[in-house]
Formats: structure tokens, sequence, C-alpha cells
């Protein structure tokens, strides 16, 4: 497949991506724009990205061979190992490649959005690092259920600002955080999470985040001498899936499968999956994949995941699954925490609940991939994030912790 | 009566038209007609209706809760059609203004030709810039719609000519960087703006919002306006009101007192 250049010059992934976006902030997307072309040209930009990377974020991340978890689910399962990045997920790539953008803007502000808190605390770090003011919106309910990042973000400095507005989660931290640009572009980069958003954030982000498939890419040919046959990575805005799927888009004979959060089952309504349980219009300055009911009113999203938690989608994967070049399907909240359990206990790592989605995807997709490849399958699954910041909703779920926190007697189990 | 006539009329007169806002279906969608009707008949020249959408970034507190509670009451995207025509029995013309998903998803054409036979004269589309608006340029010449873009202090010269040449009836300056609400002040950003628009073309009427909570700040924006664009201050009325009657009573009384500064102003 030649995969075109895209986006094109306007931001559009075919019909999708765009600008969606009051008048008011063209300008900053525009000097953005400007900017990102120069930093991309600009070997000491480049040079000073890729340090920090190395030397302070811990990448390349690793490449682990889970052989236990390759014996119990009949693949030979490679973990993208994002988990062990700095702030302990992939959204450090991102963050530290815009807080450099934004000083390089003259920016000494940056504001973000944040669900499960992890790109929020990975904001926090960047401008702690790079001695940038933060302020991180964050909706009301997701500081209930991420309390222990709220205080994250705290100690580095941050000001965590709980949104009231509509749903209190991710969605509405991202409104509040595009009011707060309208009212203060001139001195603040809105450091945006996810490979969502107007153009050019779907690109940058992509970019910021695409070392995550190049260097999979590159780890896997070194270690088993050929390309995975399928990669997998949970799908909520997007970024760590587009992160890994952008460097595999043209080996035609890798499996790109995006799981989004399913929530109780598509078929209850309660769900986060914005392609597989969405329609196709216009959120949060672009055009994608969406959950509206029939008026266009976004319709509250739902996962057991905080960092899936959000109605829409990143503009390129909604380009990817119209064009067929990546499947999207839903994983639910149970099958998502039984892949979990698996994880703990068959490799002794605990994943984000994000990252549980994509284990609980290979593992669905295995069974047909043996049977069409007629051997065991060679996947790549992105574990993009730890599972710290999840103990506690992990805790309740397996009742290992009361509605207090409190530790449950193992008796009771 | 067109926008185009009211501007006429009020340019004759030597003031500018105040504007007056209030979402569609607040608090129901019978009392939203009856604001509606009161603020015309207080004095406000055109009314603006604001469809009620669940992820407005243009909007202030004020008129997101307003929205919000309209929503809430169940208010659908046909209400707001229903409403316009009820208003536009007035006389008065009536706007709407509405981000732009709710436009997409009931089909461009088809919002279009339901907009134009409920009376409205146009749209104001916060989150609608010409670059993407290929389908509603399309739409609003089939229907003969006045399109209303954005201009804001941070466009450049060149977007500004580029917005102008795409809007028709008027275009709406945002006074100040930010979002709706009326503040104690009025910006200092908001004559530069206007001044730079009628550099580039001197004839298309220039309507000012965000911020104007009162007549007396209604006569100082007038005074180098041709619309006036009020909508916190009047909806925080309703919302702040003991009861429906108290409402429009205190709607009726801002209304007139916006008309006051209209014809105050100094022109």
């Amino acid at each position: 497949m030649t995969a075109p250049a895209l986006p094109d010059l306007a931001g559009h992934f075919g019909r999708f991506g765009g600008r969606f976006v009051p008048e008011a902030l063209v300008a900053a997307l525009d000097e953005l724009d400007a900017a990102y072309r120069s930093a991309k040209a600009d070997p000491a930009f480049q040079e000073e990205l890729g340090g920090l990377l190395r030397d302070y974020a811990g990448t390349p991340s690793l490449l682990y061979s889970a052989t236990r978890l390759s014996d119990r689910l009949g693949a030979r399962i490679l973990l993208k190992r994002e988990d062990l990045n700095h702030t302990g997920a992939h959204k450090v790539r991102n963050v530290l490649g815009q807080a450099l953008l934004a000083k390089r803007m003259g920016k000494r502000r940056v504001i973000a959005e944040t669900g499960a808190g992890q790109h929020g605390v990975a904001s926090a770090t960047a401008a702690a690092l790079l001695d940038l003011e933060c302020v991180v919106y964050m909706g009301e309910v997701d500081t209930e259920r991420q309390a222990l990042n709220v205080a994250r973000m705290r100690m580095l400095g941050a000001t965590v600002v709980p949104v009231t507005n509509g749903s209190r989660t991710l969605k509405d931290a991202l409104n509040e955080a595009l009011r707060d640009w309208v009212a203060s572009v001139q001195t603040t980069h809105y450091l945006l999470g996810t490979a969502a958003g107007p153009a050019p954030f779907p690109e940058i982000v992509r970019d910021f985040v695409g070392g995550i498939g190049t260097e999979a890419r590159a780890q896997c040919l070194a270690l088993t001498g050929g390309l995975p046959d399928a990669v997998a990575a949970c799908v909520g805005g997007g970024s760590n899936a587009i992160g890994i799927f952008h460097a595999f888009v043209p080996d035609e004979g890798v499996r790109l499968h995006g799981f989004e959060a399913g929530g109780d089952g598509l078929e209850t309504g309660r769900h986060a999956a914005s392609i597989t349980g969405g329609s196709t219009g216009v959120l949060h300055g672009a055009r994608t994949y969406i959950l509206q009911d029939a008026d266009g009113q976004t319709v509250e999203s739902h996962s057991i995941s905080a960092g899936l938690d959000y109605p829409g989608v990143g503009p390129e994967h909604s380009w990817l699954h119209d064009t067929g070049r990546a499947s999207y399907t839903p994983v639910t909240d149970r099958e998502a925490m039984d892949a979990f359990q698996l994880l703990c206990r068959t490799e002794g790592i605990i994943p984000a609940i994000e990252s549980a989605h994509a284990l609980a995807g290979a593992a669905k997709i295995i069974p047909a991939l043996r049977e069409e490849l007629g051997r065991e399958p060679l996947v790549i699954v992105n574990l993009s994030g730890r599972g710290d910041k999840d103990v506690h909703t992990a805790g309740a779920y397996f009742g290992i912790l009361d509605e207090n926190e409190t530790i449950v007697p193992e008796e009771n189990l | 009566m067109s926008l185009g006539g009211a501007f006429e009329k009020a340019r004759a007169e030597g003031r500018p038209l105040i504007v007056g806002c209030m979402p569609a279906g607040f608090p129901t969608v019978g009392e939203s007609i009856a604001s509606m009707i009161a603020m015309v008949e207080s004095g406000i020249d055109v009314i603006e209706v604001e469809l009620p959408y669940s992820d407005p970034v243009m909007d202030g507190p004020v008129i997101q809760k307003a929205s919000d509670i309209a929503l809430a009451n169940g208010v659908r995207t046909r209400d707001t059609f229903r409403i316009i025509e009820a208003v536009a029995e007035t006389g008065a013309p009536v706007a709407l203004m509405t981000y732009w998903n709710p436009v997409e998803r009931y089909g461009v054409d088809a919002f279009a030709r339901d907009l134009a036979a409920a009376g409205a004269t146009g749209m104001i589309t916060p989150d609608l810039i010409p670059d993407e608006a290929g389908e509603w340029l399309a739409a609003s010449d089939a229907y003969r719609l006045d399109r209303t873009f954005l201009v804001s202090p941070s466009s450049t010269d060149a977007r500004i000519a580029m917005t102008l040449r795409h809007c028709r009836g008027w275009v709406y300056a945002t006074a100040l960087m930010g979002v709706t609400g009326a503040r104690d002040a009025v910006s200092s950003e908001a004559p530069d703006l206007v001044a730079r628009i009628r550099a580039i073309d001197p004839e298309i009427p220039v309507g000012v919002g965000l911020g104007v909570r009162d007549g007396a700040q209604a006569a100082e924006v007038g005074g180098y306006a041709d619309a006036v664009i009020v909508g916190s201050a009047l909806i925080r009325r309703v919302l702040e009101a003991p009861d429906r009657e108290a409402g429009l009573a205190a709607l009726r009384e801002l209304g007139a007192d916006l008309a006051k500064g209209s014809r105050s102003a100094q022109r």
C-alpha cells in the first residue's frame, strides 16, 4: 500500500480532520503549524528532543517477549513496554515534544486536559523540567477516580482545575481547556494530549509518539528477523495506537488492530467505542467518528478506564478505519479486566486498564489469525502505560479493596 | 423584516441595532418563545436564537448553563425551527447561532431548507470557519440565507478579508479574546478590530459581541459598531429570576435599557 502523505495541507485525512474551531484560535493554530514545520527541519530541535527522550524519558522502550503470556494465548506476544517510560506511559514522548515547541514559540504557560491523569502528570512533569507554568483541566469525576494522579500533578507544581460542566469527564476537560486557550492564546500553548483536535494537533501528536512504532518495528526485526503479523493497541483518543501503527502503515502484511472501550457492551449504549459504535461528526475541532444522538448532541461515554472514556477519536484512525488499513473492535470492561489479571499473573506486570484493552483484543484475534496463517502468529501489543494509577479501580473491581479503599480480608474473596 | 432592511433602517436613524441572544428551549420551548417575544416588545431589534449544544466551546458559563437546562428539558433541533417561526411572526429578524455538528447531523441542505422555511434570516457559526464551510456556502446560496462568520482580534488582515468575502448580511466581530459573558468593561480591542474590518470592506454591517451587559455599554459599542450583540446579560435575568413573570419583567427592563442605549450611541 502506498499511503498518501496525510494529512494534507489543510489538515485533512481524507474526509476527516480539519479545523472546526472559533476563528480566535486560527492564528494560534497557524503559529503552531509554522513552529512545528520549522522545528521538524531543525537538527538542533531534533537533537534536544532526542536527548530528552533518551536520557530523561528512558526510550527506546523495551520490546519484551512475553513467554508465559504467549503460551497462554497461543501466539508469540511481544510487549512494547511504554509502561517503563518516565511518568509511566507513552504520553511523555508527546509532552516533551510539545513543551519544547511551546518554548520555541516563546510561550511560558501550558494548559492540558486529562482523563486518567497520565497526560496531566506527563504535562506537569515536562513543565517542571522546562520551567513552564502548567494548568491541567480534569473532569471532576476523574479527579475523584484518579486522586493519586491529582496529587502527583500538584507535587510537580501544576494547578489542577476540576471541571464541573457536563458529564465532568475528559470531554468536558477538553472543552474547558479550549475555552482557556481562546482567552490566552498569546501567552499559552495548549498541550493537547491525544492525536485528536484541530489541525495540526493530530499530525504533531502522531509524529511525537511515532517513535513507538519506529522502535518496535526495528526491535522486532532485530529480535525475530521479520515483521509482526499484527500490531494491537487500545484506542481512546488514539495517541498510543497511532504512535505504534504509523511506522507499520506501509507494511501491507502487518495487520493493525485498534481496540476501543466497549464498556458494558455496545448493545447497552454504555461504552466509549467511537468508531464501532458511533458515527461521523464534528467534535473538539475535527471531523471524525463520535458518539452522538440523532440531533448531533454528544453522548456521554462510559468505560472502566478513565483514559479511554472519551466520545471521540483522532481523525487519522477514522481514515484508517474507512480505508480498511486498520480494523477497530470493541472490548468490554469485563474482557479488559480479565486480560488485566492475566498479565499480572503470567508476567508480573500490572498494566494500565487502557493497555489491558489491547491485550484482551489481541487474545480475541489470535485464534482466527492462527487459522488464517496456519502457524503461531507474531503479535506486538502496545503496553501503553502501567497500572499504578488504576490500582484502586482494579482493586475495587476484583473485590480486593472495598468502596472506602480498605483491603478486603482474603477469606472474603 | 430582512436583516439587511433592519440595518438600513437603523443606519437611517443613526443608531446601531441591538441583537439579543437566547438559547432555544430555555428553560422550555414555550418559555423561550415568550422570552424572545418580550425582548422584541422591549425594543431589541434582532433575535439571535442559539441552538443548545452539548459542547459549546465559545460560550461562557451563563449561556452553557441555560443551554444545559434546555437540553435536559428535551429540546430538539426541530423545536428550534418552531421557536424561530414563532418569533419571526413578530416581524423582527431572527438569526440562528449554532455550533456545526447539529447542522451536519441534520443534513446541511435540509437544515438550510428548514431554517429558511422557519423564517430565519441566516446563521451565525462560531466553530465553522469559511475554510471548512463548502457545504454551508452552497446551501446558504440555495436558500438565500445570510451567513455570518466570526472574526477575532487575533485574525490577520488576510483572514479578515477572506472571511468577509464569504460572509453575507453581516459579520460578527468577537470583541475580545475569550468566551461569552457580560463583563464590567467593554473591550478595548473591539474598536481596532472594527476599524480593520471597515478598512477592508466599508459596506458590510459589523456586529460586536462578547461582554456587553447594559445600555451604557451598548451605547459605547454602538458608537462604532452597526450591531451590538447581548447574550449572557439577558440570559442571566431569566436564570436569576424567582419565577417566570419576574424573568420576563427583568428581560423587558434590560431590553428597554439596551434599546435606549442604542439610541444614545454617538456615531
